[in-house]
């Protein structure tokens, strides 16, 4: 390479240095790029409200959003004081995708080891999974009754099938070298499971809980729809009933940011689970 | 005195995805006597892995006989280690632990496992690094690592799939011959599979060539080649060209015949 250019001195730039100084100036346009964004979304949200063109009594407007909230922290909601329904919804959320991650990685793990078991399954399984199963919501509150069992039964439900799919998923996929040569090395039948197949299987799994914590506060919010006394759901329906849309998005909000501050704990269980994986280079993930 | 390994009028046929035979080894007659390092060379496709996997029971045979120290194999057996081509050390696990799951899966205490991995990390050439995970360590200390892993358990018999085959000329030729001086500290019989020819030589006690699959037994040879060797060096010797012709004329014609069959299959 040096060869080829004519003179012996070359303006020498320290390419690092501008390297970094490149990402910063990238990271600093795209934060920028993001509170533009949302100054946009939410400026013409409320201005278009204001001003009439869009009509508030349907599509609220964030001020009035922004007010709600602050009257659920500071005097509380007609279902009681505001953290209490968050705490109810976090419970109910928290349990049903604890109990239906055990079980799908357990259901998963068995029937990925034992042919049979999942030779004569499958079809039921495949049923049972092609049925929207949030109807079975109202048939949990028909059978557990109103109180917490019946949402987290809901929330359990929608969790357990994506998980119990990756987990199946992962414990099929494992390399058959791995498995050759953990058996050569003279493992049996039990080190084979929690040694090759469940770590093996794990990226699958950790994969699938990001997508099922948010379909355990589906569970959570529905099951709450269809009868209950105290949650963020619930305080979402009785706003509807009242024509109050300012109070369904206020719900919303709270549903978001449960659900973000969940997306970071899995993100922080993940990392700890999986550190022997290579760090990935570029950040991929949005 | 009886032969550590023998495979005597062995077939084996594998049923393919679309619901054919495909006979993979035919009539297949090997034996290997103890402490013998053994390499067994054919064209790709020539059912050389297999023959491994028969002989460590991961796949019982079709028809015939294998022998492992005058018992038929049935199922995994103790006492036999199996390097393999493509990477098999576990990569959730560190080194350390990597090297110590043998011990531990045959009943050894945790701590008995790891101070026993020590030792065999260092005799790799490892020390230092058991703490790492296997994506950090380059290809050719992946191997070390595989290789501590199979020889910790004191196998007599060591099975070996082309396992230098990704490592770069240098690094392959460096771990040859620290694959020679770990061996002749051992008692263990060795089958070695390569397509290689100059590193089946350089190894090896006994050369197999393997016809173009079905696989069978075309001839064996003798290496006179004196030990201990040099595997960097040991090829410059006369008598090394000589062998070499020899088993080459032998190979030759049944790589052609491989090489023209995937020809006429890419063709189709």
């Amino acid at each position: 390479m040096a060869a080829t250019t004519g003179p012996a001195v070359r303006p020498v730039t320290d390419l690092a240095a501008k390297r970094a100084r490149d990402a910063r100036r990238r990271r600093w346009t795209v934060n920028v790029l993001r509170v533009l964004f949302a100054v946009v979304w939410l400026g013409s949200w409320e201005l278009t409200t204001r001003l009439g063109w869009v009509d508030k009594f349907f599509f609220s407007q964030p001020s009035e959003i922004v007010l709600r909230l602050w009257v659920w922290i500071t005097e509380g909601t007609a279902l009681g004081p505001l953290w209490e329904q968050v705490l109810v919804t976090m419970e109910e959320t928290v349990l049903g995708f604890i109990l239906g991650s055990v079980l799908g990685i357990l259901v998963g793990v068995a029937l990925g080891r034992i042919r049979l078991l999942s030779d004569v399954l499958s079809p039921y399984i495949k049923a049972a999974n092609s049925i929207p199963r949030v109807v079975l919501g109202a048939l949990f509150a028909i059978s557990l009754g109103l109180d917490l069992r019946s949402k987290v039964a809901t929330a359990a439900i929608l969790v357990f099938f994506v998980v119990f799919f990756n987990a199946f998923q992962g414990v099929r996929e494992v390399d058959r070298n791995l498995v050759a040569n953990a058996r050569i090395l003279g493992a049996d039948n039990r080190r084979l499971t929690t040694e090759i197949l469940i770590p093996s299987a794990l990226s699958w799994i950790l994969a699938s809980l990001h997508t099922s914590f948010g379909l355990a506060l589906v569970g959570a919010v529905v099951g709450e729809l269809f009868g209950a006394t105290a949650g963020v759901g619930e305080l979402i329906y009785s706003a509807e009933h009242l024509f109050d849309a300012a109070g369904v998005f206020a719900g919303m909000l709270l549903l978001a940011a449960i659900a973000l501050i969940a997306e970071y704990l899995i993100t922080a269980l993940e990392n700890r689970l999986i550190r022997w994986r290579p760090p990935v280079a570029t950040e991929t993930r949005i | 005195m009886q032969p550590a390994i023998q495979l005597r009028g062995v077939t084996k046929r594998f049923l393919t995805p679309s619901g054919g035979i495909y006979t993979a080894l035919h009539d297949l007659d090997l034996t290997v006597a103890p402490g013998e390092f053994c390499a067994v060379v054919g064209p790709t496709g020539c059912g050389k892995s297999t023959t491994l996997a028969l002989i460590s029971g991961l796949e019982p045979p079709s028809e015939g006989e294998v022998e492992v120290f005058g018992k038929p194999v049935d199922g995994i057996a103790q006492g036999i280690g199996y390097v393999f081509q493509a990477d098999a050390v576990f990569p959730w696990k560190t080194v350390l632990e990597n090297v110590a799951a043998g011990p531990r899966y045959l009943g050894r205490t945790g701590k008995q496992a790891r101070e026993r991995a020590r030792d065999w990390i260092s005799r790799v050439g490892l020390a230092g690094f058991e703490d790492r995970y296997p994506y950090q360590l380059s290809g050719g200390m992946r191997k070390r690592v595989a290789l501590a892993q199979s020889l910790i358990n004191e196998p007599r018999i060591l099975l070996m799939d082309e396992p230098f085959s990704a490592l770069d000329v240098q690094t392959r030729s460096l771990m040859e011959n620290e694959l020679l001086g770990l061996w002749s500290s051992s008692a263990a019989s060795v089958v070695f599979v390569t397509h290689d020819l100059e590193e089946a030589i350089s190894l090896s006690d006994r050369v197999y060539v393997i016809t173009a699959g079905p696989g069978t037994v075309k001839s064996s040879y003798q290496v006179d080649l004196p030990r201990p060797r040099n595997v960097a060096e040991i090829r410059f010797q006369p008598r090394f060209a000589e062998i070499y012709e020899e088993i080459w004329n032998d190979l030759r014609d049944e790589v052609l015949v491989s090489y023209e069959r995937q020809k006429r299959s890419g063709a189709a």
